[in-house]
């Protein structure tokens, strides 16, 4: 077994198109059984067999995590991206036996806030649907911001109005709505902890803001999973396994390591929580690193680099693999 | 069948002993002739029938005299249980793992019963049986952690993840290694470590740290740690250091036997469900030198490992006082041969 934690085998319980880009998925474990507990902010890792290839992309819980009947989950579909998507929407039908990861929370709630003020753009939203749903429960103080490109690509939009009322804010681009960001900022009470799921744009904006506005790190909380990003094929040397391997354009360089056979340990497959960490024994090139893991100065050093989305240019690379 | 539990008592007289069965399971935990620290971390999953391992979360036959004594050291001090305000759902995490897996190990001394939130927990050992909703603190006689953890052998820290580090925000602390919970609470990490002498060097906090905030839910960890403690005594605390620490000094070459103890504990880690927080079981097993050496093995290793161990840790074991009596006591038994590899006894 290569991951970090321990796998669920499921069926595909429902399949509900959402709106034009966006489809939901049911599963449910096929022993009838109930899916372990989780937290709001967590995700599993689906793995699809698409042909010869495995992929294996996170995504966030959005049920209630006091319903463990099923776990469901949403799925942008992205027509120029490495197929993840395309794959979930083509071929997961109802009745299909598929593999998800146990959850991982990385984008857990800070339980000493005295209010949770969440922003969302666009797919980031999902997170956040289960959030909502466990603070409700236990009587939590919550804000929710969305912003979407239009009110057809609100996802679940009319579902949170539906349920939290005046605690939803919808904002939409094609009507020129924005985020009231600097009054947000400047008007919470003590003791709110900001919480922002969306494109990276939007995420180092809302930190930004935040910092000049004095929020102290500790009380930011964002989800950046960073896709994978195709580039140059490049061919990579493992010191430990001693194999020699090409990675595809489409392809990361995790998953060329795990399709050699090699099973690195990973969690997130998404640049955040360090477990595929990897040492580099020489190299001649130069990296494009898109990880939030690594700091500045391991970026510059040479010397380690996050498989999962970062990638390499130039003549070779030796990693510790 | 099931467990026969013990009438004994770990202050006062110490009537405390292990059968002959619990010496022979008793966690050793030096696999060679020398201690130096390491990062000695591993997957939590069951072990072989009939050792500490059996189930995840062990009871034993001091479990009755173990939650006596426990109810004794929170009447005179409260303060050795404390969860901050942001811990509750933690607290019922904790509740669940722990009545599960009681009940799971032992089915003949417990029994959980869900129907939806309504829960039925009978505690046969302890004469309890309360039916209560889970999640609804106000149906327990207790906070959830709190009743769970009178009903469970070791101490139980709940750490809160956040910030990249863990923060000791909950726990119940009775039989404790000279640690304190009211001391200790709301620190992260790296505060409540800083009294440990030469692991920061090594850098083994922050290998530490790292594997522990990526323990996964379903897959815990754990490891072994040791010490020494003069009588049979569970609560060895800061706060009542007046009662044990002159013990230290009343070791005698005649003995050694009855009042050294080896104290061993097997520390757990878990991801918890609800809370994403993580709880540290700290479960302590005492054995006193006389029936320690019962395994020939186990009396040649401990000589060499006590003898050869570095200063500081000696000091900060609180060893000091009374190791040359103990490595003159144990040479005796140490005819130079050699032991076998691994934990258990030959």
């Amino acid at each position: 077994m290569s991951t970090g934690t321990t796998k669920l085998d499921v069926v595909v319980s429902d399949v509900v198109p959402v709106n034009d880009l966006v489809t939901r998925f049911h599963f449910r474990r096929r022993d009838g059984e109930l899916l372990p507990t989780f937290s709001g902010g967590a995700h599993v890792v689906v793995e699809m067999r698409d042909g010869e290839r495995t992929r294996l992309n996170p995504y966030s819980l959005m049920g209630s995590p006091l319903d463990t009947r099923e776990y469901t989950i949403s799925v942008r579909r992205d027509d120029v991206g490495r197929g993840g998507s395309l794959f979930m929407h083509r071929n997961v039908r109802p009745g299909m036996e598929m593999v998800v990861s146990y959850p991982v929370n990385l984008f857990s709630l800070d339980l000493r806030a005295k209010k949770h003020l969440m922003l969302a753009g666009g797919i980031g939203i999902t997170p956040f649907m289960a959030q909502t749903a466990q603070l409700a429960a236990e009587g939590g103080n919550f804000e929710l911001h969305y912003t979407c490109r239009t009110a057809s690509l609100g996802t679940y939009a009319d579902v949170l109005r539906e349920r939290y009322d005046r605690r939803v804010r919808l904002y939409h681009d094609d009507l020129d709505e924005r985020i009231e960001l600097d009054r947000l900022l400047s008007t919470q009470p003590l003791g709110t902890h900001l919480y922002v799921c969306g494109p990276a744009g939007m995420i180092n904006w809302v930190r930004d803001r935040a910092a000049s506005f004095g929020w102290p790190s500790e009380t930011v909380h964002f989800e950046h999973f960073a896709a994978p990003q195709p580039g140059l094929p490049f061919d990579v040397t493992l010191a430990v396994s001693g194999k020699t391997i090409r990675v595809d354009e489409q392809q990361s360089l995790l998953e060329a390591i795990e399709a050699a056979g090699v099973d690195p340990p990973y969690l997130c497959r998404g640049g955040v929580c360090g477990q595929c960490e990897t040492n580099v024994v020489s190299y001649d090139g130069k990296f494009i690193h898109n990880d939030h893991w690594l700091s500045e100065e391991e970026h510059r050093s040479g010397k380690k680099i996050m498989p999962c989305v970062s990638r390499f240019e130039g003549r070779s690379l030796v990693l510790e693999r | 069948m099931g467990i026969t539990f013990r009438k004994e008592t770990f202050r006062d007289d110490f009537t405390f002993k292990n059968s002959p069965e619990h010496i022979r399971r008793f966690p050793f935990p030096f696999h060679e002739d020398a201690y130096m620290y390491a990062v000695n971390i591993e997957p939590h999953v069951v072990g072989p029938k009939g050792s500490v391992l059996e189930n995840l979360i062990d009871v034993d036959e001091h479990y009755v005299a173990e939650m006596q004594d426990r109810a004794l050291v929170l009447a005179e001090d409260p303060l050795r249980c404390q969860s901050l305000p942001h811990m509750t759902l933690a607290g019922w995490d904790l509740l669940e793992l722990l009545m599960e897996q009681q009940a799971l190990g032992y089915p003949e001394h417990f029994t959980l019963t869900r129907d939806g939130d309504r829960w039925r927990w009978i505690n046969r050992p302890l004469g309890i049986d309360d039916t209560f909703t889970f999640g609804d603190t106000s149906t327990l006689p207790y906070g959830p952690m709190e009743y769970i953890t009178r009903q469970s052998q070791g101490d139980f820290c709940i750490l809160d993840q956040r910030d990249g580090n863990l923060w000791m925000d909950a726990g119940m602390v009775t039989t404790q290694a000279d640690w304190s919970l009211d001391f200790d609470i709301g620190m992260n990490f790296f505060e409540w470590h800083a009294p440990v002498p030469l692991a920061h060097e090594k850098g083994i906090f922050v290998r530490a740290l790292k594997f522990l905030t990526n323990i996964q839910q379903g897959k815990p960890a754990r490891r072994l740690n040791w010490t020494m403690t003069i009588n049979p005594r569970l609560d060895t605390s800061p706060e009542n250091y007046h009662k044990w620490g002159p013990d230290r000094a009343t070791v005698t070459p005649e003995n050694v036997g009855d009042k050294v103890h080896l104290r061993v504990e097997l520390q757990s880690f878990w991801r918890l469900p609800r809370s994403n927080g993580i709880v540290f079981p700290i479960r302590c097993y005492l054995i006193k030198m006389d029936e320690l050496v019962t395994q020939p093995k186990w009396a040649r290793r401990l000589h060499r490992v006590i003898r050869d161990l570095p200063d500081e840790l000696a000091n900060y074991k609180g060893l000091t006082r009374f190791r040359p009596t103990l490595v003159e006591w144990l040479s005796k038994l140490d005819d130079g041969s050699a032991t076998s590899p691994g934990f258990g006894p030959d």
